[in-house]
This record gives structure tokens, sequence and C-alpha cells, in this order.
């Protein structure tokens, strides 16, 4: 965390993110073999039950890319509002919108006393940024600019489609594992060829307990590190969103805000939790220390903005102040 | 002996591809830079177009400021006209034309009820958004011209560069002596 320019920060964000990403699909590509090999002791229908497990996550996520927008929308009971209703919102997104390079994305309102803000969109041609009138009344313009900042730059960045992306290959997983289990349950010793495929019989009975054990430990570990990915994304948005403003204070100071509020947003569930720029379930927020949190914990976020402006990380106490506060 | 005439035709071919990738990866970067370029006028001409009601907002409640005003309108007739004579004499313009707004913001914070008026700061908020346009329309052209100027100086694109006339581009650098204009914040 010692990188000083948000540059590096970017750079870094990318590439773990990336690597993350690779490592569920190497998880996929594991599992898919070991239950095909394990079953038929056949690599080729090995690759072709993966193949099939994959075309099976896609198709149902195909809905979610197109669709996902207006479901997410309708679900946190957002409406459109008008550049008449709120000139300064308005503003401050064409602003940021000139920095980025991308298209003004359509916005909206949560009424909601709670502050906090969520970007989705496919890409920046097809985005939307929901707000909410507690963030509009709490954060001062310099604050909103980073936040919107860093819901453009999940856009930009195209966070949206690689979360679904990952959410393809953990899906593809956690189908390609339950089917296996129900079958080994339900069919038990099928492992046990009936055929007799020549010399397949020691390796295919080894690759079949470990087709096994993946099921059963695959769905987790896939999820844990799609956690990861999400986490380094809101990273990045954050570095970004400085990159677009110059002005890492503003997005500090809204991150401490947001958290700080002890308002709970009422249209925050568990579907849409990870969308938010701050995690709006409060006791999600508390065990965010863990590898179970959709987002990194505030005083992180916190500390790595402060060491873009060349400044030290937040002193002990106002570190318990701000992690208590969640 | 035929292997080694398809080999080497592979390799040209190849090498043709790699050459045309590069060049047109300097056509895209140099096309950002200029419609960043354009960007900058789109955000200044919607300042010119602003400035007139802002000025009449304000004149019946700044009696005994008019000097800033006129200061402000002649400022901006100066940067329109300007325009026209090229792009050092119409930067140093706006230049001057942005000195005189921060001059008038100073101003307008000395007087409690035009500040409160509603009128007023829904003008100022316009204001603060079109010196914030300018400012993220400055700063979009220096990361395409910084882009671009990679391109054009990082081997291998700079051997098309200088072989096809790429040159570096110029940054938008803050205006001299912006330092010493009365600290107003904007944002």
């Amino acid at each position: 965390m010692a990188a000083s320019t948000f540059f590096q920060q970017q750079a870094q964000n990318r590439r773990k993110s990336l690597l993350l990403a690779a490592s569920v699909a190497l998880l996929l590509a594991a599992l898919g073999f070991a239950i095909g090999f394990g079953l038929t002791a056949d690599p080729a229908s090995a690759v072709a039950v993966t193949l099939g497990a994959l075309a099976l996550g896609v198709l149902l996520t195909l809905g979610s890319y197109y669709q996902g927008d207006r479901l997410v929308l309708a679900a946190s009971r957002a409406r459109p509002v008008t550049r008449d209703e709120q000139p300064q919102l308005y503003n401050v997104i064409d602003e940021l919108a000139i920095a980025a390079s991308v298209p003004v994305p359509a916005v909206y309102l949560i009424d909601d006393s709670a502050p906090n803000a969520f970007a989705t969109g496919r890409d920046p041609q097809h985005a939307s940024i929901a707000v909410t009138s507690g963030l509009l009344a709490k954060l001062d313009r310099e604050e909103l600019a980073g936040v919107i900042g860093h819901e453009l730059s999940h856009v930009r960045n195209y966070d949206i489609r690689f979360a679904l992306l990952v959410g393809v290959l953990v899906g593809s997983i956690a189908l390609l594992a339950d089917m296996f289990l129900r079958y080994t349950f339900w069919f038990g010793g099928g492992r046990r060829s009936r055929r007799d495929e020549g010399g397949g019989g020691g390796a295919q009975a080894l690759i079949g307990v470990l087709a096994l054990l993946l099921a059963i430990l695959a769905p987790l570990i896939a999820r844990l590190v799609q956690l990861s990915v999400s986490r380094q994304r809101e990273y990045l948005a954050d570095a970004s969103s400085v990159e677009l403003t110059r002005s890492p204070e503003g997005l500090e100071r809204a991150l401490a805000k947001i958290a700080g509020d002890p308002e709970v947003l009422e249209v925050a569930n568990r579907a849409t939790q990870h969308l938010y720029i701050v995690n709006p379930i409060k006791k999600f927020e508390a065990r965010a220390h863990g590898l179970f949190s959709t987002h990194p914990p505030i005083v992180d976020r916190v500390n790595r903005l402060r060491s873009l402006r060349g400044v030290p990380p937040l002193p002990p106490a106002a570190e318990q102040a701000m992690a208590g506060e969640d | 002996m035929l292997i080694v005439v398809i080999v080497v035709l592979a390799i040209v071919l190849l090498l043709i591809a790699v050459l045309i990738g590069l060049y047109n990866r300097l056509v895209k970067l140099r096309l950002r830079v200029d419609e960043a370029w354009s960007q900058i006028d789109v955000q200044l001409k919607r300042r010119h177009d602003l400035i007139p009601n802002l000025v009449n907002a304000v004149r019946g409640y700044m009696d005994f400021e008019q000097q800033v005003l006129t200061a402000v309108t002649n400022a901006r007739a100066g940067a329109i006209s300007a325009g026209a004579q090229g792009p050092a004499a119409a930067a140093a313009a706006e230049n001057a034309l942005t000195a005189s707004l921060r001059s008038l913001f100073a101003v307008v914070e000395n007087y409690p009820q035009l500040k409160a008026n509603e009128n007023v700061r829904a003008l100022q908020e316009e204001l603060t958004t079109t010196e914030n346009r300018i400012s993220f329309a400055r700063q979009h052209y220096n990361v395409t011209t910084r882009d671009y100027n990679t391109a054009t100086a990082s081997f291998p694109s700079a051997l098309i560069a200088r072989q096809f006339a790429f040159s570096a581009r110029e940054f938008f650098d803050a205006e001299p002596g912006a330092e010493a204009v009365p600290e107003v914040r904007l944002r």
C-alpha cells in the first residue's frame, strides 16, 4: 500500500484483479476436467463438461447483462431525476464526464436520508448513476465530486462488466459442482467404470476423488476470490476518482462522512450491497476486515487516499473512531 | 525451398501488419488530442455566453463595485475578439477573463445579501461549473497530449512517428501568475 501515485495504485489494482479472475477461470477448468475425467476417463469429454458448464453460466447471465440495470434501479427504488430538479448534481456529473471523456450517464435519485451512491451499466454508453437524497444533503461539492468520480470510474473501468464475467465463472463453478455432487449422491459409484477403459482405472479413481473434493471446495473458494476481486475494483475506482478530480481530499472526507453516518439505507439488501460506494449493510461493514466483504475497510481506503496526498496514514485514535463508527 | 519462401512471406506480412497497427494508433491518439482541444473551445464559448446574465443579475446590488463589473464585461469582449487572433492571443485573453471573474467572486463574498440571493447563487453555481468544465477540459487535453507524446517518443512507434511526421504537441500550462490571484474556492 506504499504506492504514492494514482497511476501506480491503478496499475496494481488492475493487475491483482486480472490475476484473481484468471485464477477463477483456472479453477473452473480444473473442476470441469476433474469431473469429466473422473467420470469417463476421457479427456475430450472433460473439456466438453467444462465448456458445457460455461455455456450454461453464460446463458443464465445474458439476461443480467442486458437488463440488469433496470432490475437494480427498480430494486433500489431509484427514480429518474431531471437537470432542473438537481442542477448542481448534473453539473458535477457533466464536469467529471468531460474529465473522463465519457458520455453523461442517466441520473437517478433514491429518496433516503442515508448517504450512498451506486453506478450500473455494461459500458459508458449504457450507464446509470444513482445517488440518495441524503448524499446530496450531507456532502459538499468537492465531496460529491469525489463520489461521482468513483462511480463514473466504475463505469469507465468496465467494472460492472468485469464483475459479471467473474460472476459467470463463479456461477458456472457452482452449477457444475452442484450437478456433480447430486450425480454422485444419487447414482453413487458411477465413478467405478462399468466399461473397461483400458488402464484408466487407478488414475481415474484418484481424479474422481479430486473431483469430489473440488466440487465441495471450489464454490467457496471461487466466492472468496470473487469478493477479493470486488475489493480490488473498489480500490481501483477510488484511485481513478482521484485521477479525475486530482483532489484526494474530497473523496476522503466523503468516505468518512458516509461511513460515519448513523442512518441505514432502507433499500439495501444482499443482492445489491456490492454496488454501493460504501457497503450499506452496517453489520457487514463491521466484518469488513474479513475475506467475506465486498468492500475494503474504510480505514484502508482512507489511508490509500492519504498516501496519494503524501500525508501519513490515520493516527490510531482516528483509526479507532472511524472503524468504530461503521 | 518453398518453405523458406512461405516463412519469409509470413514474416514480411506480419511486419506490415504491425507497422499499420502502430500508424493507426498514432492517428487515433492524435485525433483524441484534437478533439480534446475543441472541447476546451466549447467550454470557453459557453462561458462567453453566460457572463452577460451574471453581470445583469448582480448589477443592481453592487452599486459601489461597478468597475469590477465593467472589467468583467471588457475582458469578455476581449476574449471573444482575441479568438480570431490565434491560440496565443486567445489563451492570454481567456486568462484575463478568468482573473476578472475571480475578482468578481471575491467581491461577492463581501455582500451577504447578495450571497443569500437565490438567483445569484444559481448563477454562481453556473459560473463555478463553467470554470470547472474549462479546467477539466484542459486537464483532459493534457492527458490525451501525454498519451500521444508518449507514443511519438517511445520505441517502436517513434520510428513510424518520425517517418510520417507525427510531432509532439504542447501541454496546456496554467496561466502565469495564477498563484498571485486571490484564493477563492470555486469548487
